[in-house]
């Protein structure tokens, strides 16, 4: 029912936006990462794979890199800890107060980054909020110095951001369980633990996927937390390409790293989309 | 669900150690902030548990600050604009998704949605590429450009959800009652798409000011509100920090409710935001 012009007119503007905006982007960012810096600074475009060599060469990038994907690992796995029962308690017993709870989760997700980040600085720091009450209950004499500047506060922050990333496709996935699958499992004479283990939890894990790649890909990437509460042990692989877009002038190192982690996100999630069709039951 | 599954002692337990569970994730998710507000009306700075001689000094000092409202006007005009970049193609992208094939179609609609589960750093230093190649000066321009790119995904998502649900007939009837299609849109459609697009436009606004990963890289003399945060973090902390991030956590707090309101009365349904969470991979 549609005429052509009106679907060229709809299609062609966003298509190009995005082709301008972000098509070319991303493959300028592949350009790079194959050119280099002359020792004027200035950008070299001969083709090589230098910066790639040098990124499996040099054991601080690789090493960075696997820091980074330990901490968004913890981080994973501590939102989903935190997240699937209280995505299971939403869906399953929350009641008339579903609505209010579902809202106390949505809030936290778009709430600002940085405040959220801040706020665990004031309350970390050897100064700061835990450490004085540690204090004033006399439950230590000195202040605990591992709080803050170090991977275990990057990792609570984090968890703290993304957990909220996780509950949600976590519920969706919950809710859109037939109750009667449920229900025809406790009829049959299944214990509860047996009807969540065998019913609820395979169809969840869609949910369980999708939350799981929010939170390991959008903290693999991070450079605020590290840098506002890591300390120098708590340095993420994005950290590095911030130096080396900034300071240290090597744009093209930058762009393979950077692209690197492209390739892996991209990879995750194609990956983590071909487990939730397969588990997926619709 | 509830009379069904509270038949027994063990699901009384369990129910009730899913209650807990949540009751501490809550704690967890809310502490923070509420911490955080607290201290932003203590005299004796951002640490030190008992919080003493509460005050409003902080504010007054925050009132006064030229250079934090100077960023704040900066990040109105920055989200407006944005907010203003994603519709006028993020609309059209949506109704395209909807009613257009063309090559690459899903090509497409990974690409729009991309951005959303990017680390921001990926999208920021693409961006920053990409105006260093066309010689284009940072300022509050590029960063528009970036959040208006990035946040498209946030309008064509609520915007194709709203389509799904859309009577086409009303739209045949339109067309064969004489309208062009451009009256049927303006007349027909957006009206038809009213709380979708009001409800992408307080979502993308609010994560527009919010926003601090991409811009980092964007930025050129004048500050974002993050942005002019970010620095000061960096020189030492003070309440007046917590004064203004209270003032953002009220801002977006309401504006989240506002917009989950509107989204589920066009939706009717309590899983807002997990679809948006949902689209970027299915």
């Amino acid at each position: 029912m549609f005429s052509r012009a009106y679907r060229t007119i709809v299609t062609v503007p966003p298509l190009a936006w995005v082709a301008v905006f972000l098509l070319v982007p991303y493959a300028l960012m592949f350009c790079y990462s194959f050119w280099s810096v002359s020792s004027a600074q200035t950008i070299v475009r001969s083709w090589n794979v230098a910066n790639y060599q040098e990124l499996f060469q040099k054991p601080v990038y690789w090493e960075t890199l696997l820091r980074s994907i330990w901490i968004a690992a913890r981080v994973m796995i501590f939102s989903l800890l935190l997240g699937y029962p209280l995505a299971y308690f939403l869906s399953f017993y929350s009641g008339k107060r579903k609505d209010l709870l579902y809202q106390m989760v949505i809030i936290p997700l778009w709430v600002s980054y940085l405040v959220r980040a801040y706020a665990w600085k004031t309350i970390l720091g050897s100064d700061g909020v835990l450490n004085t009450l540690l204090q004033y209950v006399h439950l230590t004499s000195h202040p605990l110095d591992f709080l803050l500047y170090s991977p275990f506060a990057v990792v609570l922050t984090l968890t703290h951001i993304y957990t909220p990333f996780t509950i949600l496709p976590i519920y969706a996935s919950l809710e859109h369980i037939p109750r009667n699958l449920v229900e025809a499992s406790h009829d049959l004479g299944a214990t509860p633990a047996q009807t969540f283990w065998k019913v609820i939890f395979p169809l969840s894990i869609p949910g369980v996927v999708a939350g799981a790649t929010f939170a390991f890909v959008l903290s693999l990437g991070d450079f605020l937390a590290p840098l506002l509460l890591g300390g120098p042990s708590g340095i993420m692989i994005s950290n590095i390409v911030v130096s080396l877009f900034g300071a240290a002038y090597n744009w093209p190192l930058g762009a393979a790293i950077s692209l690197c982690m492209l390739v892996v996100v991209v990879s995750l999630l194609f990956f983590s989309e071909r487990l939730e069709k397969k588990w997926s039951f619709s | 669900m509830e009379l069904l599954l509270s038949g027994n002692s063990a699901n009384v337990s369990r129910s009730r150690w899913l209650r807990l569970h949540a009751s501490a994730v809550f704690a967890f998710l809310y502490l923070p902030i509420a911490v955080l507000i607290l201290y932003s009306f203590n005299g004796q700075g951002v640490g030190g548990f008992p919080p003493r001689n509460l005050t409003l000094d902080w504010y007054q000092t925050l009132f006064s600050d030229g250079a934090i409202w100077d960023s704040v006007l900066n990040s109105l005009e920055v989200g407006f604009a944005a907010m203003a970049i994603s519709l006028t193609f993020g609309i059209p992208a949506a109704l395209a998704l909807d009613r257009a094939n063309f090559p690459g179609k899903a090509l497409f609609r990974r690409l729009v949605l991309l951005p959303l589960i990017l680390p921001g750093i990926i999208t920021g230093l693409s961006l920053l590429m990409l105006f260093d190649l066309a010689g284009t000066k940072l300022s509050l321009l590029t960063i528009v450009l970036g959040h208006g790119t990035a946040l498209i995904a946030v309008a064509t998502t609520e915007v194709f959800a709203g389509l799904q649900k859309l009577d086409r007939a009303q739209e045949e009837a339109s067309l064969d009652l004489g309208a062009n299609y451009w009256q049927t849109f303006w007349r027909v459609t957006v009206p038809n798409l009213k709380l979708p697009i009001i409800g992408a436009a307080l979502l993308i606004f609010t994560l527009s000011m919010d926003e601090i990963a991409v811009s980092f890289f964007l930025i050129g003399r004048d500050n974002t509100l993050p942005l002019e945060i970010w620095g000061r973090l960096r020189r030492g902390i003070t309440p007046e920090i917590n004064a203004i991030s209270t003032i953002i956590f009220i801002f977006s707090l309401v504006t989240i409710v506002f917009w989950y309101r509107l989204r589920v009365k066009a939706e009717g349904s309590v899983e807002a935001g997990a679809e948006l969470i949902a689209a970027t991979d299915s």
